[in-house]
């Protein structure tokens, strides 16, 4: 046992050295991939809480990211200079309301109807960002200039191409330590007895709709900070990351990298990335086609998952 | 603002046309749902699908209802294949993993239809071209045609369902899967045949909806939402509240289009499914449980 917990910690050292030394090595292209993998790897990292710890599948998760995303957006804009530590803030704020609000509604249901009202408040918020032209900018989105790296008393800067794809691994690493302490903590094991057996976690007496409620709130404030972490590398906020297309996405890197192990849906948004890569030069738009066929039968076949299918191989 | 009363009158038929359309799309989806506990969440692009098969038999044949009923056939056909392939597999297993399958045949239905079809709307020409006089008032015939063609359908599947030696096997099986095969009922079978039913259903409501609203790749989404809303307000499982929901909901959407553009009248049925899950979870067109 002691042993793998340290080769557990070695391999996650080595992963983040090499992930911290890409951008050294890698030429523009790739760095920017690598940095666009990490921060839809949070969101799915957010999702994960949902569907491999809790048992409940948002098809929501746009929300969460599109508010982080346009908070983050409105702070730039209004706070002068921009300040990307008041960004951070006014996009976890926002993700935290609107994850209060979507939680209270949706939790009183389970299974597929519990997917379909997250979808349905997603088109909710996506119908109200597209039309409310004159606060979120339409259908054109809103763009500003992206805020100096500092921090606060020691250090300030412009981000660079490398400065800001450490600036997200940091984030990511910190959140992903957080989210795996969460896992393991007794709430975490609380969430994991309500996937196995609702009824029985309400009759041992845990409160279940407030536990599902602060496990919605948890992951949507993580799928926030990936929001803000993406309008801050793209400088601009889009009503298409609103969108379900979104939500889905992050659904198949959940079930592509694994559920319930938090780094799966790390691997299975690079996976997905990397094959979108791949198949768009020779399906050009129509790369889902493929990509839905793998996801399909990676479903009915592999429902451990990338990782999960690994391991299993690993320990034959 | 003022509401004229004859536009009043209209939306309220409008509405009604609307909501059989919609229950038939919902219908087949709470028989899915009730027999083999499969959400399908591909159930609208079968819609778009029927439709667009519909289109395409109208444009070599000219003959509506040829084209109704080769795109009931074809995507039942389709239906079939579909549940034998990807969804026998996962019976037994967990519930999220046939939202997980059937929405990945969604993405590939949906990409598909662009791919052969095109982006554009295809518009399905109506077989029947008249107005219909009610006093001062004008109504295309065509409306009142599909919500009685609609009703005549939904009908016919409850009176199979009710006397036919098939529909009380498929009432068997959704009552108790282990009991009806103990009787000798092929249930594997009876799933395979359900899937098809609603599939089929589910393409002749997106030909009747052809004339009304053009298909494009982007009604199924649409029709996938509405119809889980309606069965989430009619009552899980319940085939005359699904019915009577998806007037409902379309009435509401109707009145609300009156007063605010099409687009946010969707908010509408979202609103009133949030109201339903507040204080009815249950469903509102099911008796209070005791």
């Amino acid at each position: 046992m002691r042993r793998s917990v340290t080769s557990y910690w070695v391999g996650f050292a080595i992963i983040l050295a090499l992930l911290a030394i890409a951008p050294l090595l890698l030429p523009e292209f790739w760095r920017r991939f690598v940095t666009e993998i990490l921060i839809w790897g949070l969101l799915a990292m957010s999702s994960d809480i949902l569907i491999g710890y809790t048992g409940m599948v948002s098809f929501g998760h746009s929300v969460f990211f599109g508010l982080g995303m346009y908070c983050a957006a409105a702070a730039l804009l209004t706070t002068k200079p921009p300040n990307l530590w008041i960004a951070v803030l006014y996009g976890l704020a926002g993700a935290l309301a609107v994850s209060l609000f979507v939680a209270y509604f949706a939790t009183r249901l389970r299974d597929i109807y519990f997917s379909i009202t997250t979808l349905v408040f997603s088109q909710i918020f996506y119908v109200v960002i597209f039309t409310w032209t004159d606060v979120t900018g339409g259908e054109n989105g809103l763009a500003f200039s992206q805020p100096p790296l500092s921090i606060p008393g020691i250090w300030s800067g412009r981000f660079t191409g490398e400065t800001l794809h450490w600036f997200v691994l940091a984030v990511v690493t910190v959140s992903f330590l957080i989210l795996r302490r969460v896992t393991q903590s007794p709430f975490g094991m609380v969430l994991q007895a309500i996937r196995e057996n609702e009824p029985r976690a309400r009759a041992i007496g845990y409160p279940v709709e407030r536990y599902k409620i602060v496990a919605v709130m948890l992951s949507g404030l993580f799928a926030g900070l990936a929001g803000v972490l993406y309008a801050v590398q793209n400088k601009f906020a889009a009503p298409d990351f609103v969108f379900f297309i979104v939500s889905g996405e992050v659904v198949i890197f959940n079930v592509m990298g694994g559920v319930g192990t938090l780094v799966g849906p790390v691997v299975g948004a690079a996976f997905f990335l990397l094959l979108r890569e791949g198949l768009s030069r020779y399906f050009t738009e129509y790369y889902l086609i493929p990509v839905g066929i793998i996801f399909t039968a990676m479903v009915i076949f592999m429902p451990q998952g990338l990782l999960g299918f690994a391991r299993r191989r690993l320990n034959q | 603002m003022a509401i004229g009363f004859e536009q009043i009158l209209i939306q309220t038929v409008n509405g009604i046309v609307n909501g059989m359309i919609l229950a038939l799309v919902a219908s087949g989806l709470t028989l899915i749902f009730g027999i083999m506990d499969v959400v399908n969440f591909a159930h609208g692009d079968l819609v778009m699908l029927g439709g667009f098969v519909g289109a395409v038999t109208i444009a070599s044949t000219g003959n509506f209802w040829l084209a109704l009923l080769v795109a009931a056939v074809v995507i039942a056909v389709f239906g079939a294949v579909l549940q034998a392939t990807t969804l026998r597999p996962l019976i037994g297993r967990d519930p999220l993993q046939t939202i997980l399958a059937t929405f990945g045949i969604s993405l590939v239905l949906q990409k598909y239809a662009i791919w052969q079809w095109g982006p554009s709307a295809r518009r399905i020409q109506e077989p029947l071209s008249g107005n219909f006089a009610f006093f001062y008032l004008q109504y295309p015939w065509y409306r009142i045609l599909t919500a009685l063609l609609a009703t005549a359908i939904i009908g016919a599947l409850y009176l199979f369902l009710r006397y036919g030696k098939y529909g009380i096997w498929i009432r068997a099986t959704t009552q108790d899967r282990v009991m009806a095969q103990a009787m000798g009922i092929p249930v594997p079978l009876v799933h395979t045949a359900v899937f098809a039913i609603g599939a089929g259903m589910a393409a002749a409501s997106g030909v009747l909806f052809g004339p009304l609203g053009g298909v494009t790749q982007n009604i199924g989404l649409d029709f996938t939402l509405r119809a889980f809303i309606v069965v989430v307000v009619g009552g899980m499982g319940n085939l005359g509240g699904s019915i009577l929901a998806s007037i409902f909901i379309s009435l509401l959407e109707a009145y609300a289009a009156l007063i605010v553009s099409p687009a946010q009248a969707v908010i509408v049925s979202f609103v009133a499914l949030i109201l339903t899950l507040l204080f009815r979870p249950t469903g509102l067109f099911v008796p209070t449980p005791k």
